[in-house]
């Protein structure tokens, strides 16, 4: 995966993506950034994709190839729930994905973490990275900030967590991805999908926690310089 | 990149020629075949390059009711693979004539599958093992990517080829026992554990008689490293690895 540093490079992700369930539904959570090269083309995306109102995806890899599978899926899934009558499982969404992804697997650069809701299954997590290979998990991730993961969460993980446990841990672990990942930045867009519906939450650079080497944002140095208190390293 | 605009739902017959690249691969498989009938093992990662991302893959699966398949490579064409067999069996299974598929057919359906897709170039990127039992006939089989096939009394993929069969060749003999065939698999998969960076401590031994199929559940292996060689390998020489 050779990083093109032209400015017209292909629109790529880098990305960090998460999907976690939870007892009672799943918590879906991603950074902000879309790059072409070293150039950040927008530094406040949004890489969780609605499929139906209970099916979300997470997007990672070439936005545009990311962009086209979700829009097919998202036409498809539309046409199944007219004719079944029903929302959409999020098994059936997954397996779209993975169809679309596997069939095409010479021509796409994608890897999706599908989350959602429905009657019969409760909260679910498919991820399907980059082959078209379908996978349910209690918990996935994915993007160029998921190496940097694999640690904390065979340290982090536990089944059975609250709605707010859940959400604590996607945005610490998106945060220390962007941490650490050049590929990843800007915010933590977080969605939480139960019975209840969807909720979409932000949390913006500074409302996130500081890292190791990290320090505390200021105005400007002048502040630092007139403040009473001793400097410390 | 192609420079035509195939449909992207046409599915691979819009592509003209292509081989593609493994992404999310299975290591070795190992299977031997035993007094009752067939036993393979492997163990349940799906390596990404080189990171072991997917710990809890089930590689060997039940196939109809006489058969198991075990496969290694690319993971998404052996899920592939597994609805083409779920399409055969329901046929076969609609004839309602009391007939069923065994070992010996799905192996030869598996082959041609595999041969053709190599002659067009665009491979299912597996090796798999098919092995077992009906009407009291064992049978053990394999097909590579592509399409070379053969039967023996013991098989395995990828490096089990290198490590597992040489043990297979000095200790396997005709009547084992379920107690002895497990043994001799775990020292397989113990040998692939130690020497292959692909294989993780998680296995699933896989049994099949013609009373059925068994998929036992997940299980890891204790591994010794308590030699006295592994204390100070560089005492004597300094800088050696």
């Amino acid at each position: 995966m050779d990083l093109d540093m032209s400015i017209n490079a292909p629109h790529s992700m880098g990305t960090t993506i998460i999907g976690v369930t939870y007892n009672g539904g799943v918590v879906l959570g991603a950074d902000s950034r879309t790059s072409t090269g070293m150039y950040v083309a927008n530094r406040a995306s949004d890489k969780i994709t609605q499929l139906t109102d209970n099916v979300y995806v997470c997007r990672s890899g070439s936005a545009a190839d990311s962009q086209i599978v979700s829009d097919y899926v998202r036409h498809f899934l539309h046409q199944h729930t007219i004719q079944l009558g029903q929302p959409a499982t999020v098994k059936v969404a997954a397996n779209l994905i993975r169809l679309i992804s596997y069939n095409n697997k010479n021509m796409l650069e994608t890897g999706l973490i599908v989350g959602g809701w429905d009657k019969y299954e409760g909260g679910k997590i498919y991820g399907i990275p980059l082959g078209g290979t379908l996978i349910e998990q209690p918990f996935a991730i994915g993007g160029s900030g998921s190496s940097y993961l694999y640690g904390f969460f065979d340290q982090e993980w536990k089944e059975g967590m609250t709605m707010e446990e859940a959400e604590k841990l996607v945005v610490k672990a998106v945060s220390l991805a962007i941490a650490r990942d050049g590929a990843s930045g800007g915010v933590v867009r977080t969605v939480i999908i139960n019975s209840e519906g969807v909720k979409r939450n932000f949390y913006p650079g500074d409302k996130l926690p500081l890292w190791h080497e990290e320090l505390e944002p200021q105005n400007s140095l002048l502040d630092i310089l007139n403040a009473p208190e001793p400097m410390n390293t | 990149m192609a420079s035509k605009q195939p449909d992207a739902l046409l599915g691979p017959e819009s592509d003209s020629q292509r081989t593609q690249y493994p992404y999310v691969t299975g290591t070795s498989v190992v299977a031997i075949k035993y007094k009752d009938g067939i036993l393979m093992a492997s163990d349940m990662g799906g390596s990404y390059g080189s990171t072991l991302r997917y710990k809890s893959v089930e590689r060997i699966k039940p196939i109809g009711k006489h058969s198991l398949l075990g496969a290694s490579g690319e993971i998404s064409d052996f899920q592939e693979i597994l609805r083409y067999l779920d399409e055969l069996i329901l046929y076969d299974n609609m004839w309602d004539d009391g007939n069923s598929l065994g070992p010996k057919e799905v192996h030869n359906y598996l082959t041609r599958i595999m041969y053709n897709r190599r002659n067009k170039f665009n491979p299912l990127w597996n090796s798999l093992v098919l092995g077992g039992v009906k009407n009291g006939q064992k049978y053990l089989g394999t097909v590579s990517m592509i399409g070379v096939n053969f039967e023996d009394n013991h098989v395995a993929s990828g490096f089990g080829n290198h490590l597992a069969r040489p043990i297979l060749r000095q200790e396997w003999h005709e009547n084992l026992s379920f107690e002895d065939g497990v043994r001799l698999l775990e020292k397989c998969m113990l040998v692939l554990l130690y020497r292959d960076r692909s294989a993780i401590n998680k296995f699933q031994i896989a049994k099949i008689t013609d009373e059925g199929v068994t998929i036992h559940q997940p299980y890891s292996l204790k591994t010794n490293w308590e030699f006295s060689a592994f204390q100070n390998p560089s005492q004597g020489a300094v800088g050696t690895w």
